[in-house]
Order: structure tokens, then C-alpha cells, then sequence
């Protein structure tokens, strides 16, 4: 993976959400979004290493994953309209994706056990598929993710857990809803877990590739937090942090800044132009695509 | 004959035998136990790799099978007691029923979820009930429930191979030990046997095998009445129809119905246009059951048409332990004959 094609992932996944938040307020999106601004190298430096055959199972803040999973910016935009060519035809909406190996649903901590299931089932066809599975701190509140985990370490399921740790769950911080540590729940099922602080893609891309590597040739478990940070809302208009504690966020953690400083300023640019088009594309086809009609059988 | 357990069970190894994609999974369902119940008697020993025993996570177990289900295998869900169907009621309403809808038609998930259901054998209040119908009327969900009637087997093992799409298999407990209904002990009556072809309104869900049974009194006048059942309240309204028929000459028509939801109503309703009387009946409490919904459609498709109409249904109370109470608060052949009663 060369430097160029990740920086291009991840101002691509940046400016989709910019576009969004831009445009939501007039009215162009219909519904809600949870946007992916600050975590970008999770998903571009993680899926970046997969095989095309591996599965991919996210969660609600799912358009960064399914861009880097190389999704088509149009259909995406269109799927958050509501128009015929979204990726689910419009029924979707912004948290319910599926293309190709590719599926997100938007209940919290519901998905775990679902791709543990997908990974198992791809274990017992004899398959060195191996599934991806993004979830957040967030989702450590609820029951069914340990009977998952119990369940992934028991069966030896092919799966790497990624938790996007960026230590809010809405609007309450880590420290209000979360006993104990994330890594300790996985070392209690023995899983074994690696922990990264960082926003900079490429350590994100070379710890996973070889978790990735090991868990298909293991075939097990294997977690990997990545402590991140979400500069934008959980939502839209709706975080209640200082404007000072994002700012320090966004001056020392810009996964697009940290990697853009590897490129060259032409280099650089010219790949932001040709996305900044890109994007204006998409965006202008989709809200000129139809609207979708109803079949109920 | 053989009981509806060794039915099931049958049904469990036939296709088990018949297609690699099945998997079970369930809670202690290994043998030498074979389950809580022995619906999956002798499968650990004839197919060790599929059959999958499980920890004590109905949601966790039901989310695996889908994800299963999602990548091309045809999973079996055993959940011990179907009190136990409040746990995966997450992942049965927020995913296994949504992906199909909401990702536009692009997968299928076929997953067969089995549990026994009822009261009658003292296990109370979390052990007892019949929670059927807190899943119907769920988009895409089909639930089914065998009786003494037809081929409970063939019903599951059609739910299991011929249907991509997710279904609640309910057992009512007494059922399992109880024997297939023949011609010689269902020599009273003249069995009809109606194969739904009719597409319900808004139906995500394809019609798939799931006949409903009339049963009709042999050389008797013509029915007066018409009482709608499933499962093993049938047991129930078989003999409350013998006992109206010979001590007070009155003739009822018995409709069986094998597919709860979606809703098919219309052998129901074919025998209510004739006998202009329905009384429902079902062991599940009364409110905002099966028996509401089918007297519901009733009221809008039948009209002036529907002159009588009443429910069979448990108290809605919690099922007590004491047998004594539990007596009272299920529905049981007098009740039936009580509510059949009023309509003359």
C-alpha cells in the first residue's frame, strides 16, 4: 500500500463527511449520520490490509469503513438521501450498509455476535476468509458482546476485533460508563489484544496486517484497540465538549495532517483536488437520482 | 404412531442428513443428554461437527446463527425454554429480520429457531409460558406450530431446507409426547386440508409449506360454528367438539392453523362464512393475542357476516406453579364448551 493511495483514503473519507455535515443542514440528507472525522485511520490503515474475499462487519459510524472497504462515494451519498442507486437502495440509510463482503447495522454491540457467526461460518466452509469486526467503547456496555467473545475464543473463531476507542459514547466520556479496561475484558476470554495510541496511519497499517496475517493462519481471535479521537459530533450538532479540548484534539491527532506531511505539496495537492472533484461528482449525481418506490414482496 | 417428539426428531436427522449447510446449536443438546427436552436425541453422536453445544447466551447464540445464516449455511437454533425467547428478541427484531429489507433484497437469512412453549407441567412463572405471540406480526418473521394434525415433520423439515428466510418453530411441551393423530383416531372426523396459496397483504415473507386442517364431524349436520386453533390447544378443542356434538347437539367445525404469522386466514374465515360463528382459542394470555388478530381480520373481511364471535385464551396473569392455580389461569375444554355455549 503506498503512501499516495492511503493519503487518498483518507482526505477521500474526510471530505465525504464534510460534505455531509455541510450539507445536512439544508436538507439535502434526510435522517441522521454519525460521522467518522478523526478516526480515519482506523479504517484506511486496518482494511487497507485485508484480502478482497476477508468480510467486514461495522457498526453505526460505519462510512469511513465502507469507503475505505472501497465503496462508491456516490452510492453512499445517494444511500443517505434515500435515492434508488444508494447502496441499499435506500432503505438503509446511513447505518445499515451491505455490499459485497461488506455489512453494518446500527445496534449497538449487536453485530459482534453476528460476525462472530460469519467468521465461524467461513471457518467451517474450510475458507481462509477471515472477518474484521469494528466496534467502539461504546459498545462495551452491552451483555451480548461477552457472550460473543465467549463464544469467538471458545470456537476459534477467524475474526480481529478492532475497538475504535475514542473515549466518548455519545456524549458521556469513558470514565462515566466504563469500569476497569477494554484490553482486560479480551485478556479475560484469551484473546490476545494489542493496544495503539496513535492516529498515524501507517503504524495502524503494519500492526494490522500482521494481526491480520496471524489470525487467518492461527485461526483465532485477535483484538486490536486503537485509541483514537472523534473531533466532530456524535450525531449532528449535538457534542458538548469545550471548542478548546477538540482543537487540541485536531492539532495533535489529525490522522490526514500526520500523513499528508509524508507527501510532497504537488503530490499532495493534486490528490486533494482530484478527490475535492470527485466528491463534488457523486454528490451532484446523487441528488439528481430518483427516488425509490415501494415493493413490499 | 409415533409421538410428535420422535417426529421432530426424525425431521432433525433427516435433514441433518440431507443437507450440509444444517447446523444446531443449543444449549446442552450433546448426547447422552440429547437436549432438555430430547428433540435433538442421538444428533451429537451421527453428526458431531455440526452439532454445536453452546454457552448459556440465547442472544449471543441466535446473532451467531445468523451471521452463519448471512454466509451461506442453514443453522438450527434449540432454545431450551421459549420463556427464554425474551433474550434474542434484539437480535431477532433489530437484525435477523431486518437484514433481508434493509440491505435491498442482497441476502437471505435462513435460520430455524425451535423452542418448546406452555404450561400444564408445573414449571411456573418463567418456565411456562406460551410467548408466541409477542412475535407475530413482526415484518418478514414466519412462526410456525405443529399439533397432532398432518406432519409436524414435514413442517420443520420444510422450514429447515425450503425456506431462506428466518422462522420461530413452536413446541407446545405436552405435544412432544403425545401420538400423531390417524385416520382411526380421528375417526369422528373428516379432515380437509387447506395448502394457503393466498399472498397476505404486504407479506415480506414467501408462502412456504405450513397447511391449515379443517376438521369437520362425520355424518353430522352441518356446523354451526366455527372454532379456530394451533398447536396443542387442538387436543382441547377436539374434545370440547365431541363433547357439544354428542351431549349438546351442537356442531362446531374445527380450523387448525400450522402458520401463525404471517397471518393466513382465510380457511378460517372460508369455514366462518358458512357457520357465521367463531370462537378463538390459544394458551397464550388473552390480551393482544393470536386470537385477537384473527378476530380482528375477522371484523374487517367478514362483515355482517361474522354474527358471534369469542375468545379461548389464559387469564392475563403469570402462570403459577401450583397445578391448582395453573388450572385456573390456562383455558381448558370447559372453557371452550362454555364460550361455544354462548353463542346459541
Amino acid at each position: 500500500m503506498n503512501n499516495q493511495t492511503l493519503y487518498r483514503y483518507l482526505y477521500l473519507i474526510r471530505r465525504f463527511e464534510e460534505t455531509v455535515l455541510e450539507e445536512f443542514p439544508r436538507g439535502r440528507f434526510y435522517g441522521t449520520t454519525h460521522t467518522y472525522i478523526g478516526q480515519e485511520a482506523d479504517a484506511v490503515g486496518v482494511l487497507s490490509a485485508i484480502h478482497p474475499e476477508d468480510i467486514v462487519v461495522s457498526n453505526h459510524r460505519c462510512h469511513g469503513h465502507f469507503l475505505a472497504y472501497g465503496g462508491d462515494t456516490r452510492a453512499l451519498f445517494a444511500e443517505l438521501m434515500g435515492k434508488e442507486t444508494g447502496v441499499c437502495g435506500g432503505r438503509g440509510g446511513s447505518q445499515h450498509l451491505h455490499w459485497k463482503n461488506f455489512y453494518t447495522n446500527g445496534i449497538l454491540g449487536g453485530t459482534i455476535p453476528i460476525a462472530t457467526g460469519m467468521a465461524l461460518a467461513e471457518k467451517y466452509k474450510g475458507n481462509r476468509v477471515i472477518t474484521i469486526n469494528f466496534l467502539g467503547d461504546g459498545a462495551f456496555g452491552e451483555g451480548v458482546v461477552y457472550e460473543s467473545l465467549n463464544m469467538a475464543a471458545l470456537w476459534k473463531a477467524q475474526i480481529l476485533f478492532v475497538v475504535e476507542n475514542n473515549q466518548i459514547a455519545q456524549s458521556t466520556p469513558i470514565e462515566l460508563n466504563l469500569a476497569g479496561n477494554i484490553a482486560k475484558r479480551f485478556a479475560a476470554f484469551d484473546i490476545p489484544c494489542h493496544e495503539l495510541t496513535t492516529s498515524d496511519v501507517l503504524e495502524i497499517f503494519n500492526i494490522a496486517k500482521d494481526l491480520i496475517q496471524e489470525v487467518r493462519t492461527m485461526s483465532k481471535p485477535q483484538a486490536l484497540i486503537l485509541n483514537t479521537h472523534r473531533f466532530g459530533p456524535h450525531s449532528k450538532g449535538d457534542d458538548t465538549r469545550d471548542f478548546s479540548t477538540i482543537a487540541s484534539m485536531m492539532e495533535n491527532f489529525d490522522p490526514v495532517k500526520i500523513h499528508g506531511l509524508r507527501l510532497i505539496d504537488g503530490i499532495r495537492q493534486e490528490i486533494e483536488n482530484e478527490v475535492d472533484n470527485h466528491i463534488r461528482t457523486a454528490f451532484e449525481e446523487a441528488l439528481g437520482d430518483p427516488i425509490p418506490t415501494l415493493r413490499t414482496t | 404412531m409415533l409421538t410428535i417428539l420422535e417426529i421432530l426428531n426424525a425431521s432433525l436427522h433427516d435433514v441433518m442428513t440431507q443437507d450440509e449447510r444444517v447446523y444446531i446449536m443449543g444449549e446442552d443438546i450433546l448426547d447422552p443428554y440429547g437436549g432438555a427436552f430430547k428433540v435433538t436425541k442421538g444428533l451429537s453422536t451421527t453428526f458431531p461437527e455440526r452439532v454445536i453445544t453452546t454457552p448459556i447466551s440465547e442472544a449471543g447464540i441466535v446473532g451467531v446463527a445468523a451471521g452463519m445464516a448471512l454466509r451461506g449455511l442453514r443453522p438450527i437454533v434449540e432454545i431450551m425454554f421459549g420463556d427464554f425467547f425474551t433474550l434474542i428478541a434484539d437480535q431477532l427484531i433489530n437484525h435477523i429480520t431486518k437484514f433481508k429489507w434493509m440491505y435491498n433484497d442482497q441476502v437471505n437469512v435462513p435460520i430455524v429457531i425451535r423452542a418448546p412453549m406452555g404450561g400444564r407441567r408445573g414449571y411456573g412463572p418463567t418456565h411456562s409460558q406460551s410467548l408466541e405471540k409477542l412475535f407475530l406480526g413482526i415484518p418478514a418473521l414466519r412462526v410456525l406450530s405443529p399439533s397432532t394434525i398432518g406432519e409436524p415433520g414435514k413442517l420443520l423439515t420444510h422450514a429447515i431446507l425450503n425456506d431462506d428466510n428466518p422462522v420461530l418453530f413452536i413446541e407446545n411441551k405436552i405435544l412432544y409426547s403425545l401420538k400423531l393423530r390417524n385416520e382411526k383416531s380421528l375417526t369422528d372426523f373428516e379432515l380437509n386440508i387447506h395448502n394457503s396459496n393466498e399472498i397476505e397483504e404486504n407479506n415480506l415473507h414467501p408462502l412456504n409449506y405450513a397447511p391449515t386442517y379443517r376438521l369437520t364431524l362425520a355424518n353430522a349436520p352441518p356446523p354451526a360454528l366455527t372454532i379456530a386453533t394451533y398447536g396443542y390447544m387442538a387436543e382441547l378443542a377436539i374434545e370440547a367438539c365431541l363433547n357439544l356434538a354428542y351431549e349438546e347437539e351442537i356442531f362446531t367445525e374445527l380450523v387448525i392453523s400450522t402458520q401463525l404469522a404471517p397471518f393466513v386466514t382465510q380457511p378460517i374465515f372460508d369455514s366462518v362464512r358458512k357457520t357465521h360463528r367463531l370462537v378463538v382459542v390459544e394458551e397464550g394470555s388473552r390480551t393482544l393475542g393470536w386470537g385477537a388478530e384473527v378476530l380482528a381480520r375477522g371484523a374487517e373481511s367478514l362483515g355482517k357476516e361474522l354474527a358471534y364471535a369469542n375468545r379461548v385464551a389464559g387469564l392475563d396473569l403469570p402462570l403459577p406453579a401450583s397445578g391448582q392455580l395453573e388450572k385456573i389461569v390456562l383455558p381448558d375444554v370447559q372453557d371452550i364448551i362454555i364460550a361455544v355455549k354462548r353463542a346459541f
